[in-house]
């Protein structure tokens, strides 16, 4: 900052936006390993970030075939909460008598932990795909409804009625009006879910399955093969990321008027 | 114009004149026995008292009265949002019971769909009555060069100033060319300058039309200026306290504000709310 000839091109690439997370990447790698040399911490306890890139190296077909089973798995609970959550939404904000009806439920249902019912979809639909999909499915649905639910109430009223004057029948001021209102407020839910989704196919996982990532970490616990598990850790992180990233882009495409997708130009008029 | 012309629903039909005082009859807005209560916990909250009053056919009525008066309760009834809980309003001699799409109305705020462009906004009405789309973008596009945002078409409304996205909102009141405008407070949220030019502009876009308005608002100046009468309403629940001519003539401009006739009814205006209480 001492210079004020304008920045450099080392520091210009160093502070744009998306070398910054990498950066700070590095930075807790480097203290991560430090911290391991300093306090002389066994690798039983804490793996040395060495150990897991090789085991990244090394077993990375692996980890990618059993990554496939948890993206599929997300995905489908994903789609699932989104298919489900958004009509559950409209009609929860569109009805005060269904609201009534079902919203306690529903937040009663999430108080019970999903980790300690998952073992039942087990027993009712086996080791297969569904018990995971179901899990990612029950884990992303809540925060899809909370945001739609908001969204579609945050309507101005007078908009509505405005349409409503105009003839539109209920169904035409919907799709015109309500939709594309709750639309912001739907995504930020869906990306939440997104998250979730992948948490909840890992717990599918975890309880009984013989495939994915959430497997692979059980079996790297019982083993004690840490750098294995963190390594599978680190799959599973990039999975989030990923995931989240293409539902980020399918937001900017679908709502490219809203305030967050700005770009800083200001319209003299 | 007599009774018998009806307006043709083909677009440029807003360019017809009219003269300012139509003749009665079934035409224009007619309320009688008007009333509105409302259901609450704590009982029926009376809204609007039992009212009586016509409005002519190209007419330009400005309502004003205080705060929480009922004003925007008697705009949605006549606009066939909200049925009244004793009484009949005519429309052209047809009695209103549900929304009948022969108003165009505009709000304090602009209410413009933020992805919608100003082309697709003011085309809403055109999407709800399921009107034909190409015959009716010429019609939008003439308003809006009408209203002075001939090049603003592509345009999201955040790009505008308030006072621009006002004027397209009044564009989307007008362009399935309704016989009624319906006016909340339009310009309530504009400052005292885009205001008075506002003021000029609506004038003008209602001779040219030939629509009949029902102006609310909460400045006598404004409504004095505007209208051809000004009715007083008290405070809740809403009745009428007076009704004026405005002894103005026609065509005004901001120096219409100087005339002795206008400071004086303005005065007497004023009067009724002092003698009920300060106007908020």
């Amino acid at each position: 900052m001492a210079e004020q000839k304008g920045p450099s091109a080392v520091s210009k690439a160093l502070n744009a936006a998306w070398v910054r997370p990498f950066l700070f990447l590095t930075f807790i790698v480097v203290a991560w390993d430090l911290t391991i040399r300093v306090f002389a911490i066994p690798a039983y306890q804490i793996p040395a970030p060495g150990d897991v890139v090789a085991v990244l190296w090394s077993d990375w077909p692996e980890l990618l075939r059993q990554a496939w089973p948890t993206t599929y798995a997300t995905i489908c609970g994903f789609l699932l909460s989104a298919l489900f959550g958004i009509p559950v939404a409209m009609l929860i904000a569109g009805s005060k008598t269904v609201e009534s009806y079902i919203y306690p439920l529903l937040v009663f249902s999430q108080s019970v932990p999903k980790i300690a019912i998952a073992p039942l979809f087990v027993v009712w639909f086996g080791f297969g795909i569904i018990p995971k999909v179901i899990s990612a499915f029950l884990l992303g649905f809540f925060p899809v409804v909370v945001s739609a639910v908001q969204g579609f109430k945050s309507v101005d009223p007078d908009m509505v009625d405005l349409a409503r004057a105009m003839q539109g029948s209920r169904f035409r001021v919907f799709c015109a009006v309500n939709l594309p209102h709750a639309m912001p407020a739907i995504f930020s839910g869906l990306k939440v879910s997104i998250t979730l989704a992948v948490v909840g196919a890992v717990v599918g996982e975890f309880v009984g399955s013989n495939s994915g990532i959430g497997y692979v970490l059980q079996r790297s616990i019982g083993t004690f093969d840490l750098p294995t598990m963190f390594a599978a850790l680190v799959i599973l992180a990039l999975l989030g990321v990923v995931l989240f990233w293409i539902v980020d882009r399918i937001e900017s495409l679908v709502i490219p008027w809203h305030v967050s997708q700005r770009e800083d130009i200001i319209f003299a008029s | 114009m007599s009774a018998a012309t009806k307006p043709a629903d083909y677009p440029g039909a807003h360019l017809r004149l009219v003269s300012d005082r139509a003749a009665g009859g079934s035409s224009g807005i007619t309320l009688s026995g008007v009333s509105k209560t409302y259901r609450s916990r704590d009982g029926d909250v009376p809204s609007l008292k039992p009212l009586d009053f016509h409005i002519n056919e190209g007419e330009f009525f400005v309502v004003v009265g205080p705060s929480g008066c009922g004003k925007s309760t008697l705009l949605k009834m006549i606009s066939g949002l909200l049925a009244p809980s004793t009484g009949e309003i005519l429309v052209d001699g047809e009695p209103v019971t549900k929304p009948h799409g022969n108003v165009g109305i505009v709000f304090q705020n602009a209410l413009l769909l933020p992805w919608r462009n100003i082309l697709g906004n003011v085309m809403l009405p055109i999407d709800m009555k399921k009107l034909p789309r190409a015959e009716f973008l010429v019609r939008a596009k003439a308003l809006l060069k009408l209203v002075g945002l001939e090049g603003f078409e592509k345009k999201l409304p955040w790009q505008l100033s308030g006072g621009m996205q006002q004027r397209a909102s009044i564009c989307r009141a007008l362009v399935h060319d309704p016989k009624i405008m319906l006016m909340d407070e339009p310009f309530g949220a504009l400052d005292a300058m885009t205001r008075e030019k506002m003021n000029v502009e609506l004038m003008r876009i209602q001779r040219e039309t030939g629509k009949t308005v029902l102006l609310i608002t909460h400045s006598i100046p404004e409504a004095v200026f505007l209208a051809d009468r000004v009715l007083v309403m008290t405070e809740r629940p809403g009745a009428i306290a007076a009704i004026y001519d405005v002894p103005l003539p026609r065509p005004r401009s901001l120096d219409s504000m100087a005339d002795p006739a206008f400071t004086d009814l303005v005065q007497r205006i004023r009067k009724h709310f002092f003698t009920q209480s300060a106007l908020d």
